[in-house]
């Protein structure tokens, strides 16, 4: 047994255990790699609390980020699943097409809506222009910017999709034969059968995505840096981060500003630690309902 | 009209059909259903169409609202590996993969093994804390690392700035994959291990012949995955090697692809297209592979 652990055992503590009980550390403490770490108590959580002017923008970010567009990934992908599952010709077509996008590698797909969403000569505001519709920003403005990597992550919701699809198809057909006889029409057959049928699949979707809406990273800040060095057409300015204005600041990009550009670890600990109090909350939440969910769906299978 | 009237007929006799008005309905309820599907296919498309015809456009034609290339300009696609060391990253890019992969694969079946299959004390509490390494955003713990690695020298060999510090913690187990190994191997039957052991198989036996036999999807699917994290993993990356461009993968290499020189919008979306045809053709050589898995992270979760 503890052979086969081992692996793991080591993996977990060094690359795991270790780390989270030095972020703690850290985040008592002045560090910027160089000289050695110097406590100087909660000052880089009053800091956090009090003087940052970038936490609050950061923070309702990532909020609305989590509150909005991930529910919109759900229903999206769960309103895609049902059209595919309805499907009588092409099915097979048709979801290879749905889940291509999600295989997109996220440093390109976002490059391509940055040039697709490009506000001046885009293929989209051109489209739109045809149509007699004048396009907004997108990237350029800080209204939309957060619409426009939404509609990226709209595309590329595959993965998800195809997990509600196969959830679905799983239905056993006795139980619409038996509503229709009922008298159940195809909503009220969506609500009392499909819906509570595959609600735990949903419900592990969403929960899924909060955890990755806590991570978002990687499209925010490649989207923000290719906008901006569009804008100022010069290149490279010093400070792209969240570009415009703060708009695609999450809080992951935050902490990866000060801890990898200012290299001031011992806050970016700090900024780590309130990130670990609300991922361990969810994460509590999910394990703590865990068994009730894999229950529920092994009942089904 | 008579000739075709006839099998109808014929059909009619042998199966009770539906009455025409229902069957009318649920025609028209399948062409709108259908339509419905084929505009989203359209949208689906839509920015890989885009950036398909950009990627064979001239400079000039790029940056214009003209939306098909004329002339097409194929040389694009051998400009790209001038303009930029695409070969470098690629290569980069496999040596990060491939590595961590095999590590992957190496490292989680024997946990996942004794997680699922061995009784021992503290198992379930072992699993549980796989669970939340896997939950937490790798944020929390990135900082320590950071550090850890900058002030390991052993023999003068530094980390920063070489994908080693990528490389390593995937040999030594990866939460996901152990995750979903376990789910897997809790699907094989007891008495196929049972056999084994009566005829004086030991655990480390069985493993490697009975189990890894029968799981062999699901480690498909954990070596697919591996591979594509690590194929668009972009934040771990830019923090060891974005400093370093001679160990720039391909996601770092294409972010920086249009400030490198100025590089042209055509020219990046080449660059863009080359980055997802890995992904892309993947997928259409294990379909399956790919479906399942996919299937099998979110039913059994």
């Amino acid at each position: 047994m503890l052979l086969l652990m081992s692996p793991w055992l080591a993996g977990f503590s060094i690359f795991f255990g270790y780390p989270l009980v030095m972020t703690g550390y850290l985040s008592f403490t002045h560090y910027d790699l160089l000289s050695p770490a110097k406590w100087i108590g909660w000052a880089n959580y009053s800091y956090l609390l009090h003087g940052d002017p970038q936490v609050w923008p950061a923070v309702v970010n990532s909020l609305e980020w989590i509150g909005i567009v991930v529910p919109l990934q759900v229903l999206f992908a769960f309103g895609v699943a049902l059209m595919l599952a309805r499907a009588r010709l092409g099915l097979g077509f048709f979801r290879t097409v749905f889940y291509l996008p999600a295989l997109a590698p996220p440093v390109a797909a976002t490059l391509g809506f940055v040039y697709l969403l490009n506000p001046a000569t885009g293929p989209i505001n051109t489209v739109l222009d045809h149509l007699g519709i004048q396009g907004p920003l997108w990237f350029q403005s800080p209204g939309w910017a957060k619409p426009s990597l939404a509609l990226l992550s709209l595309w590329g919701v595959g993965n998800t999709m195809i997990i509600f699809l196969a959830a679905i198809l799983d239905v056993p057909r006795h139980l619409y034969e038996s509503a229709e006889l009922d008298g159940a029409g195809p909503l009220r057959r969506l609500r009392w059968v499909t819906l509570p049928t595959v609600s735990p699949v949903v419900l592990f979707a969403a929960v899924f995505g909060v955890i990755q809406g806590l991570q978002y990273f990687t499209q925010a800040y490649v989207a923000a840096n290719i906008a901006a060095g569009q804008a100022s057409q010069a290149g490279d300015t010093i400070n792209n981060l969240g570009y415009p204005q703060d708009a695609t600041l999450f809080y992951p990009v935050l902490l990866y500003q000060h801890g990898f550009v200012n290299f001031n670890m011992g806050y970016a600990s700090a900024l780590a630690m309130l990130l670990l109090a609300v991922a361990f909350a969810v994460v509590l939440v999910i394990l703590l309902n865990s068994r009730r969910w894999v229950h529920y769906a092994g009942a089904v299978r | 009209m008579s000739t075709a009237s006839v099998p109808v007929g014929a059909a009619a006799l042998v199966r009770r059909r539906p009455p025409p008005a229902v069957r009318r309905q649920r025609f028209l309820v399948a062409v709108a259903n259908h339509s419905l599907l084929i505009a989203a296919a359209i949208m689906f498309l839509a920015p890989f169409a885009f950036i398909v015809l950009t990627a064979l456009m001239t400079n000039d034609q790029a940056l214009s609202s003209h939306l098909w290339p004329h002339p097409f300009r194929w040389r694009n696609f051998s400009d790209v590996f001038h303009q930029a060391p695409l070969l470098r990253w690629t290569l980069n890019t496999m040596i990060y993969s491939v590595v961590a992969t095999i590590g992957v694969v190496v490292s989680s079946v024997p946990v996942a093994y004794a997680l699922a299959r061995l009784r021992w004390r503290g198992r379930n509490l072992a699993f549980m804390v796989v669970l939340i390494a896997l939950m937490l955003p790798p944020q929390v713990t990135v900082v320590p690392l950071y550090v850890m690695w900058s002030k390991l020298h052993p023999f003068g060999f530094h980390f920063i700035g070489t994908l080693w510090p990528l490389i390593i913690p995937n040999w030594l187990g990866d939460a996901f994959s152990i995750f979903l190994l376990r789910q897997f191997f809790l699907t094989i039957p007891e008495e196929y291990l049972d056999a084994a052991r009566v005829d004086g198989c030991g655990e480390l036996r069985i493993l490697t012949t009975v189990v890894l036999r029968m799981a062999k999807p699901a480690i498909a699917a954990v070596a697919l995955f591996s591979f594509l994290y690590t194929f668009n993993d972009f934040f771990l990356p830019l923090l060891y090697v974005g400093e370093n461009p001679s160990h720039w993968v391909l996601s770092i290499g294409l972010s920086e692809f249009r400030s490198l020189r100025q590089v042209q919008w055509n020219l990046t979306m080449a660059a863009t297209l080359l980055v997802m045809a890995p992904a892309i053709v993947l997928f259409f050589l294990a379909q399956r592979a790919f479906i399942e898995g996919v299937t099998l992270t979110g039913v059994k979760g």
